[in-house]
């Protein structure tokens, strides 16, 4: 939605590359994929690092690869060659609900919640990750059980809580407004615990004052310990949050440094801020 | 239902009618809703007491001359003991479809194999007969129908929707066929003298007898109660929640970290076992089964009494199930031409109430509100 403001934007992003000195320990690594669909190649010998406690933006033009890299990341396709490593396990082949249990939680660029269930529900699905009850254990009421339930329900709060929504705890998510639903799947993804929370265009569809919001939010994320990818359209939320950032292009990677060298990347400018499809 | 017809016509010239409709549905549900509420209200102990009142009620049912309830051309207990085990099917259907959202349309496959593991296994006529008592008889029935679950859902539940509804419509089928053809279950002959459950009245007669049909009204009840609670027990643990985030978007769940596909197969074996146990109870009251009783029909009829009450929720699938096996037994003229009325009740039901007659407006509400106290008050504490 957002359309890419166009060159020359002020330069406030400095506030969130300030901290680009971190610790540089790769959380993730991306290495070398390349994930085709029949004849089409969606990601062509893609390979980036998330560094531990940093939040790297990823970029591109409408159809460069973007989710498809969320998607291989976490499980949904399995690339056609390539690994990816989250603390230098390998994800490739193992299990969707396994990949979120490592520690890589998503939000999806058209939000999928479950409709019928309320949004503390949402977020007790979530935290449910880190729980072992089955059936034998809910049938007996045993007391890891009961354990489970009650942090549970505590940790759901509190992050809807953090998300700023509260107050819309016993509703259904399906009835909640737009805004609160994006926010809803942001809590819901951080109470699976994950050590890299992915947000696919948390932005679309907010307005100037809700963008400035989320950007908040993004950096409490990251000051709560979790390193943040981020997929989005909008340059300005992405140079103004984000300590890195990673393009891509027609599934290749043309850059990868800090937000300001990016903006003056011709490649980039090139690929991306001219390209009319964007601002369609 | 008699004023739907033609309103339906009408609603062709304009909308008006059909939307006037909805709006007074609307309003049904916002009471319904209402009333919720207020059932909330009331203290748990009052709650509870009333819960024992209906259930008094219900076992007294048989003893009751109640005006119009009992049916006149056939022995009341007997059909009341119908009731409950429909009762029992539509909980087990319920897991399934209602919850887990998976479509099962060879539930009747599961109660078979309930029905002839006691059969086969108790009846002295079988050449696989055990000296087993009838109370070890029924968890073998339950544990053999859970194998027969998890056998057909292991390969099968990484199908979706259709395809799924599709493989269980053939697993009924499959069951119903190896019935007709397997020399031990002998088809159309049958199974006779299936064991009925133990014990005596003091003058030597037997409690489970044939012409007090009531004792088997009160076990079937009381299964169906224990089985109800339990059900309730999982919907609110990490189980029920699983399930209906499965429910709602496969995808999504697992990307969420349910373990869609273990879920998925505890839903099927709970279901399973649920159905093999109302199999099992049927066979014992009859005394006698052969594969008539196991036809695609029945097990059209078990998705029918839960879709029309309202997946998802207990209290619409115990009424879908109860309008289903009693309405026919009541207006005994009507009986053959009972799946014509549920067709038709079906759509209607479709139409104005896709959700079923008491649709499932998430339990959720009332755990949250005192979870939501508890969590302030440790808020408060720390």
């Amino acid at each position: 939605m957002s359309e890419v403001d166009t060159t020359g934007e002020p330069v406030q992003g400095a506030a969130g590359g300030g901290a680009a000195a971190r610790q540089t320990r790769p959380l993730l690594e991306v290495d070398d994929v390349v994930m085709r669909f029949g004849g089409v190649t969606a990601l062509d010998h893609v390979s980036f690092a998330v560094n531990e406690g940093e939040i790297l933006g990823l970029i591109g033009p409408n159809g460069a690869g973007k989710t498809t890299c969320f998607n291989v990341m976490t499980g949904v396709f399995r690339p056609t060659t390539g690994q990816v490593r989250l603390n230098g396990r390998p994800l490739v082949s193992r299990s969707r609900h396994q990949i979120t249990r490592l520690g890589i939680a998503r939000t999806f660029q058209n939000i999928r919640l479950f409709p019928e269930m309320t949004a503390l529900e949402n977020v007790l699905v979530g935290t449910d990750a880190r729980h072992r009850t089955s059936v034998p254990g809910a049938l007996l009421r045993l007391p890891r059980h009961r354990r489970e339930e009650r942090a549970g329900r505590a940790k759901a709060h509190e992050l809807l809580d953090f998300m700023g929504i509260g107050s819309t705890a016993n509703q259904l998510a399906r009835n909640l407004p737009y805004g609160d639903q994006r926010r809803l799947e942001i809590a819901r993804a951080l109470a699976t615990e994950p050590a890299l929370l992915c947000l696919d265009e948390p932005a679309a569809g907010f307005n100037p004052a809700e963008k400035e919001e989320l950007l908040e939010l993004i950096r409490r994320i990251r000051d709560r310990g979790q390193t943040v990818l981020l997929i989005e359209h909008d340059m300005r939320l992405v140079m103004g949050v984000t300590d890195r950032i990673v393009v891509l292009e027609f599934g290749r990677k043309i850059a990868d440094a800090v937000p300001a060298e990016v903006r003056s990347d011709p490649k980039v400018v090139a690929a991306y801020l001219g390209v009319p499809d964007d601002a369609a | 239902m008699t004023s739907t017809g033609p309103g339906g016509g009408k609603a062709r010239q304009g909308n008006p009618v059909m939307s006037a409709l909805r709006t007074a549905d609307n309003r049904r549900l916002a009471g319904l809703s209402a009333m919720r509420s207020r059932w909330r209200a009331i203290p748990r102990p009052v709650r509870i007491l009333f819960g024992v009142a209906v259930a008094v009620f219900f076992y007294l049912l048989p003893n009751l001359a109640i005006p119009l309830i009992p049916t006149p051309d056939t022995n009341f207990a007997s059909v009341l003991f119908t009731v409950a085990v429909y009762v029992l099917v539509g909980v087990g259907l319920n897991v399934v479809i209602g919850l887990a959202g998976l479509l099962d349309l060879g539930y009747i496959g599961f109660f078979a194999v309930g029905a002839y593991s006691v059969a086969i296994f108790g009846s002295p006529a079988s050449p696989l007969a055990t000296k087993y008592p009838w109370l070890m008889l029924i968890p073998i029935a339950i544990a053999l129908s859970m194998v027969s679950g998890v056998i057909l859902g292991g390969p099968t539940l990484r199908l979706r929707g259709d395809y799924l509804a599709i493989v269980t419509l053939g697993f009924g089928e499959i069951v119903r066929l190896i019935a007709v053809n397997w020399s031990i279950t002998k088809g159309q002959i049958g199974i006779p003298s299936v064991p009925a459950p133990p014990g005596h009245w003091g003058n030597g007669d037997p409690i489970f007898g044939i012409i007090d049909t009531r004792p088997f009204y009160w076990l079937a009840l009381t299964v169906v109660l224990i089985c109800m609670f339990g059900v309730k027990l999982l919907e609110s643990s990490r189980v029920g929640r699983s399930w209906l985030a499965i429910r709602e978007d496969e995808d999504a769940a697992e990307l969420m970290g349910v373990p869609a596909f273990k879920f998925k197969l505890w839903a099927f074996a709970i279901g399973a076992g649920l159905g093999g146990l109302s199999g099992a109870l049927f066979a014992s009251r009859q005394g006698f089964i052969n594969s008539n009783s196991f036809d695609v029909l029945t097990s059209m009829l078990f998705v029918a009494a839960v879709v029309l009450g309202g997946s998802g929720n207990l209290a619409g699938v115990t009424l879908g199930a109860v309008l289903i096996s009693y309405l026919p037994e009541r207006f005994r003229g009507f009986a053959d031409k009972r799946f014509l009325v549920f067709g038709l009740a079906l759509i209607v039901i479709m139409i104005f109430r896709p959700q079923g007659l008491i649709p499932s407006r998430r339990r959720a509400v009332e755990l949250e509100d005192r979870k939501r106290e508890a969590a302030e008050e440790a808020t408060a504490n720390v």
